[in-house]
């Protein structure tokens, strides 16, 4: 461990962090010329941040401080997340404190504060989003679980850049049981992030919103908080997927140049994650919030699927 | 550290051996309790004083449980009981875990009680006192019995002494209806830990622990003796299909006494489990350890779907303490499958997982059921659909609380955490079980358990969200107060334990691995790991380090507090809230309590017995009633009391209330023993 370890790790941190946003926007854009609109600028998520962050902040008379400190926490959870997924290198050493199911434990409080914070204000509809968001936490979050132990099974540990290393060891092949997980993993990654199938980040429409439903009493800093704090969570899922998926290309070495030559990759993995991403949104339909569940049992059901083949078929 | 090869040594009664000093503390709490009589009526008495010693003594027994822990065993025999049946009593490592479960539990409920306590709660104070530190010392004595005899007084203490105060509140006809379940269903379980001993004492017909460890059962008797004490100890820790008493008794009894019967007398039944299994059964046979192990995941699921779907805050906790039972008898269950194939590091991590996840319970569900407690004395109200908005009341208990909930939700770095993801490292290396089919079952496991802790996190924002946040549903809620000192420093010490046990795994991992190591189920490989690193498996090089976690986590929370501050205003304006602008928000449009149940009873609709009445639209004062029962009622229970009912109507014929009849029956008695003898 010395201190070019630990750049790349604050690296690791602020990378995920910085380039949030600009994911985000990346997404809209490939959305907006699927669907032949025009697009807004791949900057436009941090104009609104910025914009958002000059607001004056209006906060219901019966919030609590847990509302007001409840941004923060969701943000500084996620943060930490990205701090522990090996997207640039495994020479990590912060990912020695948490492995990949801790990882998922930083997820699901991110989520909790998320919830209890749309509770607080005591509104018909933050309470609908929380109710919404942990029916579709309570499925994903073992979803992501059991796609995790299928890896673990197959690189025999649960530490994030072990998995990374040992994955990226072997020689490309398609394995059916990372198949079926991959599809598992793409329906969470779209639920997760409040994506088409489950939730519309577009609109606001009470029989349909989830996440947005849970950010309606927000404002000004804090909203711009959450906002981000979303934005860092979808960087943090295609983190995860590239590190379970395709781990090629991350670095194992202390190399500078393979430093670099990762965060080209990733970048060149989150466009094309990206354009993905969009086009399944843009030709899929939105499900009934009461389809969700079966939507995500699905995923659930691929998942331990992977793990059933590949405790059959050990591959 | 332990010289585990050397026999327990058999000590006299001084006062330097720690066997001594936990009987003498045991007998403290026996005459705290006596003391209560002195005057029943007197709240300053048994408040002020009593309690806080009982305090007092679970202090000092976690103490000398904890300094005992790295001791070989020690025993001896107290001269008392029947003729010929002196008591057998030993402490070793297991005995002393559990003790200072017991003891540090304890401690923070008898704090939280001395400001609890108040008139009108249906038996006198003083009454309450005796039967409170009764129901202690019971349960220490089950812990330190070695032979059968001490092991069932000290049992049935226990269960009477629960039992009296759970229907404390007893001119209440649910609530006495409640403690006969729960008597029943305790009796039940008590024939069956008799009988298992019964076949334990292997022909010896001495019913010393020594002698059952000594003996040497034919694998079927060892099988059947496995099995009853699995019916025995299941039914104490409320393991589904015999959970009914469990969500009827833990909600009637006084919060303390809920958090007792919760945290601690569950985990007595463990202990029981664990002490049979691998102490007095010697080494368990792989295949037992399928039946805990898919019982316990079965109750895991049962437990947290039944508690998403409640509406009365202490029923909802009870059923997520069948969900945690659930959870231990599936690492218990997976620990015997491990260590019947020899899979030494395995099980001792399993075990390790188990007894680590009983001590996090304790703590949080005490935690939970105090916090309750607190509530229901500032509002009187136990219905979910009556609460809300209290953090702004009682912030002391709803922060507190909070850590609870985190904790039981099993959010880093919190130990609700550790344990759980201990027991799934454990089912991850299932996979090299030596028997295909199972090898491939037992990693599923670990999807059902993932599934059973993300519900509980479901439970868990139902539970806070709908006390503590939101608007309150009643107006009488604005009445509401804070807890006093003595609640306030109850729930601090036991969320002070759930922050600790999270944040100092290594530590407990060591005490725990002593445990073991003396009951020859095996260590956990050595590894060179830093004491803030835990690194269970080194081979598999997962890690997990709370503390460093704790602090980034809290460093990047702080950085964004403090950058926002700085680079940015901190103006806040208050004002109503927004709600979309639909105005006129009252606390009726909030979701209720079976409103945020609705997805999962809906999505595990069979598992309940639902009864609903919809208003039709023509009803002029319309009415929604909606009753979730238990399915288990109606396919066993009430089908086995109709039976039992049946068989005692054919026996009743005998009964036919004329002396003419009842002297013939002696006489034709008396003729064929007669005829039979001579």
């Amino acid at each position: 461990m010395n201190a070019y370890d630990w750049l790349v790790q604050v690296t690791g941190l602020v990378l995920p962090v910085a380039a949030a946003p600009v994911l985000m926007g990346w997404v809209n854009q490939c959305r907006a010329w699927l669907q032949n609109r025009s697009a807004p600028s791949v900057l436009q998520p941090y104009r609104q941040i910025r914009k958002l962050f000059h607001k004056d902040a209006v906060i219901a008379t019966n919030a609590s401080p847990l509302f007001r400190l409840a941004p923060y926490i969701v943000f500084g959870t996620l943060a930490t997340a990205a701090a522990v997924i090996p997207s640039i290198s495994t020479r990590l050493p912060f990912t020695r404190a948490a492995d990949a199911i801790a990882l998922v434990g930083l997820l699901a409080t991110a989520r909790l504060f998320l919830a209890l914070a749309a509770m607080d204000v005591g509104t018909a509809f933050g309470t609908l989003g929380a109710r919404r968001e942990m029916m579709i936490g309570f499925l994903a979050e073992p979803a992501l679980l059991v796609v995790i132990f299928v890896v673990s099974l197959t690189t025999a540990t649960t530490a994030l850049p072990m998995i990374v290393e040992r994955l990226s060891a072997q020689s490309f092949a398609l394995y059916p049981s990372l198949a079926f997980t991959a599809v598992a993993f793409t329906m969470l990654l779209l639920a997760e992030n409040a994506r088409i199938p489950i939730d519309n980040p577009a609109t606001h429409l009470e029989l349909t919103m989830i996440h947005e439903a849970m950010l309606l009493e927000y404002s000004a800093r804090h909203l711009a908080l959450m906002e981000w704090a979303a934005a860092l969570k979808l960087f943090n899922y295609a983190c995860i997927g590239f590190a379970v998926f395709i781990p090629w290309g991350i670095a194992t070495s202390y190399a500078p140049g393979g430093v670099v030559l990762s965060i080209v990759l990733l970048v060149a993995k989150l466009l094309v994650a990206g354009l993905a991403l969009a086009l399944i949104e843009t030709v899929s339909a939105k499900v009934r919030v009461f389809r969700a569940p079966e939507f995500l049992a699905t995923a659930f059901l691929f998942a331990v699927l992977g793990l059933l083949v590949r405790l059959l078929l050990g591959a | 550290m332990l010289p585990d090869d050397e026999g327990p040594c058999l000590v006299s009664l001084g006062l330097n051996t720690h066997l001594t000093q936990c009987l003498l503390l045991l007998a403290a709490w026996g005459v705290v309790g006596i003391a209560g009589l002195v005057r029943p009526l007197s709240l300053v008495l048994v408040g002020r004083v009593l309690f806080p010693l009982g305090a007092m003594c679970g202090a000092a027994l976690t103490v000398v449980a904890a300094v005992s822990l790295g001791q070989p065993a020690e025993q001896t025999i107290l001269p008392i009981g029947l003729p010929d049946l002196p008591m057998h009593l030993r402490l070793d490592a297991l005995s002393a875990y559990f003790l200072v479960l017991l003891g540090a539990t304890s401690c923070g409920i008898s704090i939280f009680a001395a400001g609890y306590f108040r008139r009108g709660e249906g038996t006198a104070p003083g009454l309450l006192c005796l039967q409170y530190h009764l129901f202690l010392a019971s349960m220490g004595f089950v812990l330190l019995a070695n032979d059968a005899y001490a092991f069932m007084v000290a049992w049935e203490t226990m269960a009477v002494s629960s039992y009296f105060l759970v229907t404390t509140q007893h001119r209440i006809p649910e609530i006495r209806k409640a403690g006969f379940l729960y008597l029943l269903i305790a009796h039940v379980g008590a024939i069956s830990i008799l009988l298992s001993f019964g076949i334990l004492q292997g022909g010896s017909w001495q019913f010393t622990f020594d002698a059952m460890r000594a003996a040497h059962l034919k694998p079927d008797w060892a099988a059947g003796a496995f099995c009853l004490a699995l019916i025995g100890f299941g039914a104490k820790a409320g393991l589904v299909p015999l959970h009914v008493w469990l969500p009827e008794a833990h909600p009637a009894a006084p919060s303390p006494v809920s958090a007792l019967m919760s945290g601690v007398m569950l985990k007595t039944a463990l202990y029981g489990m664990i002490r049979v299994s691998f102490d007095l059964l010697g080494t368990p046979t792989w295949w037992w350890g399928l039946i805990p192990l898919s019982l316990g995941l079965f109750s895991a699921l049962y437990g947290v779907v039944f508690a998403a779907v409640q509406t009365d805050m202490k029923r909802l906790l009870a059923y997520s303490s069948i969900e945690n039972v659930g959870i231990l008898f599936t690492g218990l269950g997976l620990a015997i499958v491990f260590a019947g194939v020899d899979m030494q590091a395995a099980a001792a991590l399993t075990l390790i997982a188990v007894m680590y996840h009983a001590m996090n319970h304790a703590f949080m569900k005490s935690l939970l059921f105090l916090g309750t407690g607190a509530v229901l004395h500032a509002t009187g109200e136990r219905n979910l659909g009556h609460l809300g908005g209290l953090i702004h009341r009682m912030p002391w208990v709803a922060w507190l609380t909070l850590i609870g909930v985190l904790a039981i939700a099993g959010l880093p770095p919190l130990n609700g955490f550790v344990s759980e993801w201990l027991l799934l490292q454990s089912f991850l290396v299932a996979y090299r079980v030596p028997h295909t089919f199972i090898n491939m079952l037992l990693p599923l496991g670990a999807a059902l358990l993932a599934l059973a802790a993300a519900l509980a996190g479901y439970v868990m924002v139902k539970f806070f969200g709908v006390i503590f946040l939101g608007q309150p549903r009643e107006s009488s809620l604005q009445q509401a107060h804070d807890a006093g000192l003595a609640e306030r420093l109850g729930l601090s010490w036991l969320a002070l334990g759930c922050v600790l046990l999270g944040l100092l795994p290594t530590q407990v991992i060591g005490v725990l691995s002593v445990i073991t190591r003396q009951l020859h189920v095996g260590e956990l490989p050595p590894g060179d790991a830093p004491w803030w690193l835990l690194v269970p498996i080194p081979a598999r090089e997962s890690s997990y380090a709370p503390l460093v976690f704790l602090a980034v986590m809290v460093a990047l929370v702080v950085l964004a507090i403090f950058s926002v501050r700085i680079f940015y205003h901190q103006r806040v304006r208050r004002g109503p809230a927004w709600d979309c602008g639909f105005g006129a928000l009252t606390s009726r449009m909030q979701d209720t309590a079976e409103g945020f149940g609705q997805p999962i009873r809906h999505l595990f609709q069979p598992l309940f017995d639902i009864v609903r009445e919809l208003p039709s639209p023509f009803d002029r004062t319309p009415r929604y009633r909606l009753e979730i029962g238990d399915r288990f009622w109606r396919v066993l229970y009430q089908p086995l009391g109709g039976l039992v009912r049946r068989v005692a109507d054919s026996v009743a014929w005998l009964q036919q209330g004329r002396i003419s009849t009842y002297l013939l029956y002696s006489f034709v008695t008396l003729v064929v023993l007669l005829a039979l003898m001579l």
